[in-house]
């Protein structure tokens, strides 16, 4: 499983959604996930690639963490794990 | 029906170890939050906390009860002693006086230490005591010892509303006739490392402030400590020429039914409603609201709608202490009362401190930054729970 498979497949398990519904560009909104599944979708995405993932569900604009789209997640983690590998 | 009067109170927290310093820094608006002094605080991405200082157990108890008591219990039993000495309370032979205490965690240090012990250290003992110092009810058990009751007792855990919980049923028992008087509040010790860690994981922690209503606001801290407060029949009382602190004029509880961890107007505004009501006062009455305040989007949002839906335009100040104290979980709602006393008995309602900019979805009278001086003949407390589940105290000025 690539990275990217990988992360859609926790997302869309959070958002009890095929993965073929969940795309690059969907939002955590247009995919249902609520604040808690948005936690315990982070925490999944943190334990599958040993990660961690700044984000404060009081203001996630200010997390510096990306979560726009679902796009923007699988490049937050990237850059994440470059940083790691650094 | 029986009146019921507050006629001591006993309290250890992060601002000070006794009420009146508690009331002389809520007075001053000053902030017990403070970086966190425990092991392992470098695995923790949350490093404040509202933590005791300079806590000496041997000061307070003798030997045998330190042995077998957790911190939890050990805040629980200095703030009874406390409450104890200013009530002059006369037990007799117990039987119809009670303790009803809150807690979330219980011996949750206990837990901690000895988890570390078998898992990360390897050992494969553990102290003899581990059980009767971790059990929930150990506070209510010690209290009860240490001052011969013999009636009900018990503990009341419902996370963040215990201590409301529990202040509510001792008040509800001293009215109806069935007990004389209750040893009621509640106390906490989760600040160890598996305690905040598991908060941590919920991601509704501030790393740097408590900022309650504040549009700046980014999450809960954690306190520990305790208060105790001796709720007594009011004829009674009087008649042993007792200094009456406040009166507890109503209560009410009730449930979402909705969320787990969101909180919901609606129950919030249905459990103040209810207190009023209970007390046989109407909104307008209302001079003071301790709010629950917990400095979360969600929590400060929420609460200032149902304020709002409870008090229309005009509600009044409203102020969450928190900002000073931390919050306490289980243990909050007992030391938050000190600060209904202080505005009921002194005049003087204690600021929401970290105020940084006003928030439109808190649209409150928050007594910003500096506490204020006000003739407050009535006060409502609240406490909204994990869980769903909403618990509000309203009290009177003594007459």
């Amino acid at each position: 499983m690539t990275l990217h498979e990988k992360i859609i497949a926790i997302i869309a398990e959070q958002a009890v959604l095929d993965v073929s519904d969940v795309t690059m560009d969907s939002t955590v909104e247009s995919l249902g996930l609520d604040s808690l599944g948005l936690v315990e979708a982070i925490f999944a995405i943190e334990e599958a690639f040993d990660v961690s993932i700044p984000f404060n569900a009081n203001d996630p604009a200010q997390s510096g963490f990306d979560m726009s789209s679902v796009g923007a997640i699988i490049t937050a983690v990237e850059g994440l794990l470059a940083q790691k590998a650094a | 029906m029986r009146r019921v009067v507050i006629t001591g109170a006993g309290t250890i927290n992060a601002l000070a170890h006794d009420v009146p310093s508690t009331w002389a820094a809520m007075q001053a608006g000053r902030c017990g939050i403070a970086p966190l002094d425990i092991p392992d605080v470098d695995r923790l991405s949350v490093r404040i906390g509202g933590q005791v200082r300079g806590w000496d157990a041997s000061a307070h108890l003798d030997r045998a009860v330190i042995a077998s008591s957790d911190r939890f219990a050990q805040f629980a039993l200095v703030a009874a002693q406390q409450a104890m000495a200013q009530s002059a309370l006369v037990v007799g032979d117990g039987l119809d006086c009670g303790v009803i205490l809150g807690t979330a965690g219980g011996g949750l240090q206990t837990s901690d230490d000895s988890y570390r012990a078998v898992y990360a250290e390897g050992k494969t003992r553990v102290h003899p005591l581990t059980v009767p110092r971790l059990m929930q009810n150990a506070g209510a058990s010690h209290v009860s010892m240490a001052h011969g009751i013999r009636g009900p007792v018990f503990t009341v855990s419902t996370a963040c509303a215990s201590s409301n919980h529990a202040m509510g049923l001792a008040f509800q028992m001293v009215r109806s006739g069935a007990v004389r008087a209750v040893l009621t509040g509640g106390s906490e010790a989760m600040l160890c490392f598996g305690g905040i860690k598991a908060w941590e994981g919920l991601r509704v922690m501030s790393a740097n402030a408590c900022r309650p209503f504040s549009r700046t606001r980014d999450g809960m801290v954690q306190g520990e400590g305790a208060a105790v407060f001796v709720f007594e029949e009011r004829e009674s009382a009087l008649a042993r020429g007792a200094d009456i602190l406040a009166e507890v004029a109503g209560f009410a509880m009730t449930s979402d039914a909705g969320d787990l961890v969101a909180p919901s107007v609606d129950g919030a505004a249905r459990a103040m409603r209810g207190a009023l009501l209970d007390a046989g006062l109407a909104p307008g009455d209302v001079d003071y609201i301790n709010a629950h305040g917990t400095a979360t989007a969600a929590n400060d949002r929420t609460e200032a709608a149902a304020i709002a839906q409870v008090f229309g335009a005009s509600p009044p100040p409203v102020s969450a202490t928190k900002a000073m104290h931390g919050h306490l979980i289980g243990g909050t709602g007992a030391v938050e009362l000190l600060a209904c006393l202080l505005a009921l008995r002194e005049g003087v309602i204690a600021p929401t401190i970290g105020f940084e900019q006003p928030d439109s979805d808190c649209a409150l009278d928050v007594v910003p930054n500096l506490a204020r001086s006000a003739k407050v003949d009535v006060a409502l407390s609240n406490a909204f729970a994990f869980g769903g589940l909403n618990a509000v105290l309203a009290l009177r000025r003594a007459t």
